[in-house]
């Protein structure tokens, strides 16, 4: 925003309130009440459910609350959870970072398919999500008597979290990858190999630092997610206590049995994660665009 | 119309891009504001506009003040170096957007608009997109677009910036005439000195935020009032020494007369490659000098001229005279400078 | 790396060589992924509609409690879908042109709806508008019920849907120039001509693609809206809830028909959403 600055001059002044945003911008009290509108609508809709989170979860005090997060119910929960993540994110890392590779560095027909096909999770609701293992591993399904000959179990076991979770997840890394690659064009990594560089060598040495920001967030973010699916694991799971219950499923059977102050303890953790994930994204954006804006050196041509 | 400009000062957190500025514009003039990076030309244009409000000063246009009034009320065409077309409407929209916020009836619209596309040699291509057009045709719109509601000056800033060299000095020609067709006082701004001096009535030539000079293409060219303005404005020779006589600075075998400077004084001394005289043969108040080096460049050459002593000056001459003289590397000529501008150092 | 090689073969290079490596290995990689996690699952689903004849299919998503299922997710869907337009564009408004303090938070908030697990989130909000909640309270006296009816289910829905909104308006906004702005002024135009001509419809591409991506998200939402909804079938019941309810009793069939369903629609706003996101780059790629 430009400052004022008065003329400490002997000619008569002129009454400087507005700046030059303001020359072509609306009128004081437009501003503040659009602003208003918006700031009410991201408290009443965003700020205070979170605060609810944390309010119920401790509202029986710090030890109740370190009680509910560490009964064996819970435990088993939180370690299912890691597990999934432990498992699925990094599986997708690695696909997001192939298929971003490809998509940006590439052209070649059917691309717009297969950037489709990426992005189908987004839509596909994570209930159907679920519901696709099953037709598939379920007693049912279409391995189910294999499988049960074999006794091994998918559907209502871990294996089957695991994978409906890598399946509702796995966009993730790729859309954030993507357009930063696209972003940064082809001329780097073109400008590596002409001067010799093997494809894992331009790879890690020029085009990983470039996008090193975005597949951080990425990573939180598929991880975010990974850790706090629900309609795709509550099919799957079976709902087995002490056993196929992730955080947020073990969060709905306390709630559905009334112990909400519990539910919420236990839901603040996925909500504490929540929180930094939206930290660390911010700082992600503030990196990546004073990257950005360091590498385009446009010159104005003496607009001042 | 007519501009009147008095004291005009503006600064942006302390830097000053305006500095005191005054001068006057009479209507139908063709003012070109020359000036490098960062002179302030930009903002000055811009606070004629109304998109920025002055620090201190005045602002008539046509006797009536206007320093304080919105874009809106003053009625100015302004054409911004990358166009800023709107990138959603058809041409004609966008040539036709002035009369429509003004509620001109259709018919009177039409009739603007195609006069315009005529005028900018766009007939044909009204719906098109601005996407779907060059970037020389997008400028002819923008100033088509600027017209449409008969401002009663035109403001173009860096109107041809962004584009190629050939189509640069085709727009320059047409500019030109456009200007002789319509007579609206037409102010631009520009760091193209051979733009400003080819098409100019009158050019500002402006450095840090103030005007150092005011003047007809051939005054600025001819007689450059300030050492910036000689060293911006063409190409330049100089020499800085001390008048060691009365009224004389010598420079090696070379006499500048300078008159009203004290002994002592050290000056600058500013000669243009096409004032340097040079012959084969010895003429009266000719020093002898030997050519170091030849260049071609286009229609005249370069030469660089070796006066003795570690001394060497720059001279233009044109093609056919440098071949007809046979002036080739090493050999001996005879030079004479026949305009140099002094200024006092300090 | 024989596999790579022969899928490079598959895509001939014809007056190109491919600059870069990696074509083959991540195309391999990518393709192999896809259909194991995607293709595969989904062709199933394809395969167990048709174990049922059209008839049955039919017969299977117009039952009474299936129809209303569909009009309450498409309906409030849409309606959330609705109101976050509105706001969502108000909100990318303030966060691109204003300051003012706390901005920084106020826009990585935004993105709550999306790291926050749609379960906290379902429970978060139940407690929330219940009769005794914090809102339910206030609202009660004004006779109004949220929880257990439609209309909590659209509050649940506009809080998963907003950030789709604002984060596909925000970079239109963003990329706007000033100059344009500047142009309409000297050409005359007042300040709300401007808004509603000139940048409004530039970014009328983002807002629709912003409302298509949170219709379609928004959908097959579960795990904010059952616990807000109360599950009455016929009244309160979303579709997701029914699907899970057939898979239970082992009815397949049946919920395969409703969620087949449910993707061709889904399909369908993804290809909307991807003409539309055509436009945007078309119009953006001008000077």
């Amino acid at each position: 925003m430009i400052g004022l600055q008065y003329a400490a001059g002997k000619l008569p002044e002129h009454d400087l309130m507005v700046t030059r945003s303001s020359r072509l911008s609306e009128p004081r009290w437009v501003r503040w009440i659009v602003i208003g509108i918006s700031l009410l609508f991201v408290v009443v809709f965003l700020a205070v459910p979170l605060a609810l989170v944390f309010v119920k979860a401790f509202e029986k005090g710090t030890e109740a609350y370190f009680m509910a997060v560490t009964t064996p119910d819970a435990l088993a929960a939180i370690k299912l959870t890691l597990l999934t993540a432990a498992i699925a994110v990094p599986l997708n890392v690695v696909f997001g970072i192939s298929a971003a590779w490809l998509i940006a560095k590439f052209n070649f027909p059917g691309k717009n398919v297969l950037t489709t096909l990426i992005d189908l999770p987004f839509t596909v609701s994570p209930v159907i999500s679920g519901m696709l293992f099953v037709l598939l591993f379920g007693l049912q399904g279409v391995f189910g008597r294999w499988l049960d000959e074999h006794n091994v179990k998918i559907i209502f076991a871990v294996p089957g979290i695991v994978l409906s979770t890598i399946f509702a997840t796995f966009p993730f890394v790729a859309r954030e990858l993507i357009p930063i690659m696209q972003l940064s064009g082809t001329e780097e990594e073109e400008a590596a190999v002409v001067l010799g560089a093997s494809g894992w060598k331009t790879f890690f040495k020029v085009t990983l630092p470039n996008i090193k920001w975005g597949l951080m967030y990425g990573i939180i973010v598929c991880n975010a997610r990974a850790m706090g699916e629900f309609g795709a694991v509550s099919v799957v799971s079976g709902h087995i206590r002490g056993a196929t219950n992730t955080i947020p499923l073990q969060a709905e059977i306390l709630y559905n049995e009334y112990h909400i102050t519990a539910a919420f303890s236990v839901a603040s953790l996925l909500t504490f994660l929540a929180v930094v994930t939206l930290i660390i994204k911010k700082v992600a954006e503030i990196k990546i665009r004073r990257q950005a804006s360091t590498t385009n050196s446009q010159s104005f041509t003496g607009t001042l | 119309m007519s501009i009147a400009v008095r004291h005009l000062t503006k600064k942006f957190n302390g830097f000053t891009a305006v500095d005191d500025v005054s001068f006057n514009v009479e209507t139908g003039e063709l003012i070109a504001i020359l000036g490098p990076s960062g002179s302030g030309k930009s903002t000055l244009l811009r606070i004629i506009a109304g998109l920025e409000i002055p620090n201190t000063g005045e602002i008539h246009l046509t006797g009536i003040e206007t320093t304080l009034s919105s874009p809106q009320e003053r009625n100015v065409g302004f054409v911004f170096q990358h166009y800023a077309l709107f990138k959603h409407m058809t041409l004609y929209e966008n040539i036709a957007f002035a009369l429509k916020v003004r509620k001109v009836s259709r018919s009177e619209i039409t009739e603007r608009v195609n006069e315009l596309l005529e005028l900018v040699q766009l007939k044909g291509l009204e719906h098109r997109y601005p996407s779907q057009i060059s970037g020389g045709q997008r400028q002819r719109v923008a100033v088509a677009r600027a017209l449409a509601a008969r401002p009663r000056v035109l403001l173009l800033d860096e109107p041809f910036g962004a584009l190629d060299a050939k189509v640069r000095e085709e727009l320059r020609k047409w500019i030109l005439q456009l200007h002789e067709q319509t007579h609206v006082t037409t102010l631009f701004v520009t760091h193209d000195q051979h733009e400003a001096l080819e098409i100019a009535n009158k050019i500002f030539v402006m450095n840090k935020g103030r005007i150092e000079q005011e003047g007809t293409p051939r005054e600025i060219f001819d007689r450059p009032l300030t050492p910036f303005v000689a060293e911006f404005v063409g190409e330049s020779n100089f020499i800085e020494a001390e008048v060691s006589e009365p009224h004389l600075v010598r420079w090696g075998p070379i006499n500048f007369s300078v008159n009203g400077y004290p002994l002592r004084e050290k000056m600058r001394i500013y000669f243009r490659p096409n004032d340097v005289y040079v012959s084969s043969a010895p003429e009266q108040n000719h020093v002898k000098a030997t050519i170091a080096k030849t260049r071609f460049k286009g229609p005249l050459i370069e030469l660089t001229l070796h006066i003795g002593e570690g001394k060497h000056v720059i001279a233009h001459v044109p093609k056919g005279v440098s071949f007809t003289s046979g002036f080739t590397e090493g050999s001996e000529v005879y030079v004479g400078i026949t305009e140099y501008h002094s200024f006092s150092k300090s | 790396m024989a596999l790579a090689k022969a899928i490079e073969n598959i895509f001939p290079q014809r007056r190109k060589r491919r600059v870069l490596p990696g074509f083959g290995l991540s195309l391999g990689f990518t393709v192999f992924y896809l259909s194991l996690i995607v293709l595969t699952p989904v062709s199933m689903l394809f395969l167990k509609t048709f174990d049922l004849t059209w008839a049955q299919f039919y017969g299977s998503i117009t039952s009474a409690r299936v129809l209303a299922s569909f009009r309450l997710s498409f309906g409030t869907a849409f309606a959330a879908a609705s109101v976050n337009i509105i706001f969502g564009v108000l909100l990318a408004w303030t966060l691109v042109r204003y300051d003012f303090p706390g901005k920084r938070i106020v826009d990585a908030f935004v993105d709550l709806p999306f790291a926050l697990p749609t379960a906290v989130a379902g429970i978060t909000l139940t407690t929330l508008y219940a009769g005794n909640g914090w809102f339910g309270q206030y609202l009660e006296i004004f006779g109004i019920r949220v929880d257990y009816t439609p209309l909590g289910i659209t509050v649940a829905l506009i809080f998963i849907g907003l950030p789709f909104v604002v984060r596909t308006v925000q970079p239109v906004l963003e990329a706007m120039e000033l100059d344009v702005e500047e142009a309409a002024a000297s050409l005359g135009a007042h300040r709300w001509y401007i808004v509603s001509r000139i940048i409004f419809p530039t970014i009328r591409p983002a807002a629709l693609t912003g409302f298509a991506l949170a219709f379609a998200r928004t959908l097959g939402e579960y795990g904010s809206v059952v616990f807000i909804a109360g599950n009455m079938p016929m009244k309160t019941e979303i579709s997701t809830l029914l699907i899970i309810t057939r898979l239970e009793q082992y009815d397949y069939p049946g919920a395969t028909a409703i969620a087949v369903t449910m993707l061709v629609a889904s399909f369908i706003l993804l290809l909307i959403i991807n003409v539309l996101q055509a436009r945007i780059n078309r119009k953006a790629s001008s000077v």
